[in-house]
């Protein structure tokens, strides 16, 4: 990658750019360990200066974005100072109301759409902005895995590696907050 | 919703499908869970539906970019690498 041969031969555009790229998630991401909002940018500063210390070793096993999460983790996890709490699997309850079922399990408030009326908007990237503060709104085990997976990308390998889960609980963690961000969209834009 | 057809011992109903779509969309289910995901969905419209949601989601969560850093911070980082290239040049 470019920007980290850039980074290495000391170019400060390319660590602003760096910084700008990831920021966001990184914040979203040390918040759920931290506290507060001021700490979660003490830990991401601290997370780039161990960036830069170590970016002459980085070998590239592992992507960027990998390493890059694993030493915020690690760092945000410190700072926390407590334990994180085993997996709650059950703390979120179903990914459907159960209500919406009859008592042997099909759909008597099937799914509204949605999907086609939000279309143009979903194309032209409009969404995004309310996407982002509904995944913010998720329960914190549940917004790490979606900004990791489906807001940054990575694979669920590099995701456990991340946070150090087990890929089963990932994939719990996964299938709550995507339902629930799926349940938001469907009372905000859904018609039956 | 089941057209008609008497349901399968082994079958699913809408309520366990929609559990089943992240392990579906992960490639997680078995070979047998596979199909009987893929079967009930060929019956039911609404779990197909809901199936199409769950991937609009995801392509929705992947447009998510970055807020662009306010002047202020962009400058914090500035000065945090140059203390960080002055502090490794005079090691």
């Amino acid at each position: 990658m470019e920007l980290l041969q850039r980074l290495r031969s000391g170019d400060e555009q390319a660590f602003v750019v760096l910084v700008r790229r990831y920021h966001d998630s990184m914040i979203r991401l040390a918040s759920s360990f931290v506290p507060s909002r001021a700490v979660a940018e003490e830990v991401v500063q601290d997370t780039w200066i161990g960036v830069l210390r170590g970016i002459g070793g980085f070998e590239g096993r592992s992507s960027f974005r990998t390493w890059l999460f694993r030493i915020l983790v690690n760092r945000a996890r410190t700072a926390g100072a407590r334990e994180r709490r085993t997996v709650a699997i059950g703390d979120a309850g179903p990914a459907v109301d159960q209500s919406r079922f009859d008592a042997a399990g099909t759909w008597v408030a099937p799914p509204e759409q949605w999907i086609e009326d939000i279309d143009d908007r979903l194309r032209a990237g409009k969404l995004a902005h309310r996407i982002r503060s509904v995944i913010e709104e998720l329960p914190a085990r549940q917004r790490e895995v979606v900004t990791l997976r489906d807001v940054e990308g990575l694979s669920s390998d590099e995701v456990c590696h991340v946070l150090e889960i087990t890929d089963g609980n990932q994939r719990v963690l996964l299938h709550r907050g995507r339902s629930r961000v799926r349940q938001v969209l469907e009372t905000e834009f859904g018609r039956a | 919703m089941r057209l008609g057809l008497p349901l399968r011992r082994r079958d699913i109903v809408c309520q366990q499908a929609v559990e089943l779509v992240t392990d579906y969309l992960e490639n997680a289910l078995s070979a047998a869970g596979r199909r009987r995901f893929e079967r009930h969905l060929a019956d039911c419209p609404h779990c197909t539906e809901y199936l199409a949601q769950m991937r609009a989601t995801i392509e929705l969560a992947g447009q998510v970019t970055a807020d662009d850093l306010t002047p202020q911070m962009q400058d914090e980082f500035i000065a945090l690498y140059r203390q960080w290239q002055a502090a490794s040049e005079g090691d």
